[in-house]
């Protein structure tokens, strides 16, 4: 019984863990609990500085970072270039402009570095490079995504923006499983604030962490309320990830629950022939019941209620695999899969739904066995005819 | 009449054999009665046990028992009818290997629903006059062959049955052990327990007030003894 809760949770736990890990580090490292993005007929977020204001007043909110973004180039290995006509070590990235310190506050970005140090606030000649940008880093081909040959911690670099052409140091490394991380460079926001010329303080997007991950949608709307819609497109992290990655936790959670039937079924079929065995062989006994005036029910029950027992010694000793040591171990050690870190996810109400279905197979899986031993006939029983 | 059973006949098929067992008994017992049904191995007792005790169900005839008709109950109502008005001793005792003199005795009473301070009680009682009170805690293991079967003869009194079936009761012990066994059985027959004791041996049937002689599936003699007097 405890393998087949274990199967029961561990399967689909697995298969949606591996695509929550992936919506936690979009959501811990990128958007917050709810991200402001630039509506389709704008270049950036109008009004920037007075939502930054209102949101920061907000005493649900616990961090916030606002960002520039802009299409730009980056080059290296320029200087080695030997004939002009020789293509460029180039790559067309989104640089983001950042408060260094607002944006490790929200996305703790410098834990995500692979190598050298983290953006200083005003350091204007630095920028931190997302590792599928760095070919030798890049274990990923990225249709139309180039990377830079040979480009390491303190190499120089330049950053072209449209014509201007600024050369960089780059000051580290990022590598996280988060696309809008690893495939970004990130300078301070005084700068590109400087080469866009975006005087109004204006920013591209602006992420938002709250104490409360639950309050997200409450967030959401007192910036409706505000009538902050009318400037940007206001998304809680799960609306800007989109449907389909709730379509796939979906379909992996149906997945599961069939492997995981599956296990149910050959469990029922244990307890059934577990239970006949011991009817069985107590047929003899159980006509002596019946002879002194023990009903088939009570004999039934008492063959139910030593399934449930199996059903429910195992499912609790399951549920304390699961969360005493399974959950805290993923935590801890995350499966390391391509594109996130999975984790066993295995929600309370998820269990407790699961939980009656061992039972309620026990009980049919005992009862059956018992009722069929139980009503033969007591003499017969007796004399083991 | 306590018992009054009406031509009372039953077979078993094995295959294309039927053998016919009881072939049109009628049988009835007073109130207080203590009756002896022998015969020879074959005769047919132990059937006629079963279905007076309704633990078997005859192809004819029809028994009833305390002015209840048992020919229409179905298998519940039968057990309920057992657990309520009847006590059964086995030849082989039948007590719960896994349960202790104790359990094996209140078994019924807890069926009954009564509750379970007054049931040890009553249990404790009825070991004690087995003279068991002593080994209330003993699994059947660790009782010997005669003390078994007094738990079992407590198991069947404990609730109050109207009649008490007894199968052979002495068949497993010895001469010194089956003779208080029997002395048991005329105790409570004294205090009132109507019995009916299948046996084959002569000398337990001196204290009952009648014995009826099977052979062959019908009664062939049935003769009234002058109760001796206990010593």
């Amino acid at each position: 019984m405890t393998l087949t809760f274990l199967n029961l949770v561990f399967v689909s736990g697995i298969l949606v863990g591996l695509i929550q890990g992936s919506i936690d580090e979009y959501k811990e490292q990128y958007s917050g609990d709810v991200i402001l993005t630039t509506l389709p007929t704008k270049n950036y977020i109008t009004e920037s500085q007075r939502i930054v204001s209102f949101t920061e007043s907000l005493d649900e909110v616990e961090a916030l970072s606002a960002r520039y973004i802009e299409g730009a180039t980056l080059e290296a290995n320029y200087k080695t270039k030997s004939r002009a006509s020789d293509k460029a070590d180039s790559v067309g990235v989104n640089v983001v402009g950042i408060d260094p310190d607002k944006e490790n506050e929200l996305g703790d970005l410098s834990s995500a570095l692979l190598k050298g140090e983290y953006l200083r606030k005003g350091d204007e000649s630095g920028i931190i490079i997302g590792h599928y940008l760095l070919s030798q880093y890049s274990n990923v081909d990225f249709p139309g995504q180039g990377t830079l040959d040979d480009v390491e911690v303190g190499d120089k670099i330049r950053l072209i923006v449209g014509d201007i052409r600024k050369e960089m140091t780059v000051r580290g490394i990022v590598k996280s499983k988060v696309d809008e991380v690893s495939i970004r460079a990130f300078v301070n926001d005084s700068l590109l604030r400087k080469i866009i010329q975006r005087d109004d303080y204006n920013v591209d997007e602006i992420a938002i962490r709250i104490s409360d991950p639950e309050e997200a949608q409450q967030v959401k709307q007192t910036l409706i309320n505000a009538d902050f819609d009318k400037n940007a497109i206001i998304q809680t992290s799960n609306e800007s990830l989109g449907d389909f990655l709730e379509d796939i936790i979906n379909t992996f959670s149906m997945l599961g629950a069939f492997f995981g039937s599956i296990g149910l079924v050959v469990a029922s079929i244990t307890i059934f022939i577990v239970v006949f065995i011991n009817a069985i062989t107590r047929r003899k006994y159980i006509g002596i019941m019946k002879g002194i005036g023990i009903s088939s029910l009570a004999i039934e029950i008492s063959y139910v209620i030593q399934s449930l027992i199996y059903a429910i010694v195992g499912s609790a000793l399951g549920a304390v695999i699961v969360y005493r040591f399974a959950i805290p171990f993923f935590e801890r050690n995350p499966i390391n899969f391509p594109f996130s870190d999975g984790i066993l996810v295995a929600p309370v109400d998820e269990t407790v739904i699961k939980v009656a279905l061992i039972i309620l197979a026990t009980i049919i899986a005992g009862y059956l066995p018992a009722k069929m031993v139980s009503r033969e006939n007591t003499l017969n029983a007796i004399l083991g005819r | 009449m306590i018992i009054n059973a009406k031509n009372i006949t039953r077979s078993y098929v094995s295959g294309e054999v039927e053998t016919k067992v009881l072939k049109g008994i009628d049988f009835a017992v007073e109130a207080g009665e203590f009756v002896a049904i022998m015969g020879r191995s074959g005769a047919g007792k132990s059937t006629l046990l079963y279905q007076l005790s309704l633990l078997d169900v005859p192809n004819t005839g029809i028994i009833v028992i305390d002015g209840r008709r048992t020919d229409h109950m179905d298998s519940e109502e039968r057990t309920q009818f057992r657990l309520d008005e009847l006590g059964y001793v086995f030849q082989d005792y039948a007590i719960l290997p896994e349960l202790t003199a104790y359990e094996n005795v209140v078994l019924p009473l807890l069926m009954k629903g009564m509750d379970p301070e007054e049931a040890k009680k009553q249990v404790m009682d009825a070991l004690d006059k087995m003279g068991l009170a002593d080994k209330w805690k003993n699994l059947p293991s660790q009782l010997s062959g005669g003390e078994q079967q007094r738990v079992s003869i407590a198991r069947a009194i404990t609730h109050n049955p109207k009649i008490l079936f007894a199968d052979e009761p002495t068949a497993n012990l010895d001469g010194q052990t089956a003779k208080k066994i029997i002395e048991i059985f005329n105790d409570l027959n004294e205090a009132g327990q109507t019995i009916v004791m299948v046996t084959h041996e002569k000398q337990y049937t001196k204290n009952c007030n009648r014995i009826v002689d099977l052979d062959d599936g019908v009664i062939v003699k049935e003769h009234k003894l002058k109760k001796s007097k206990k010593k």
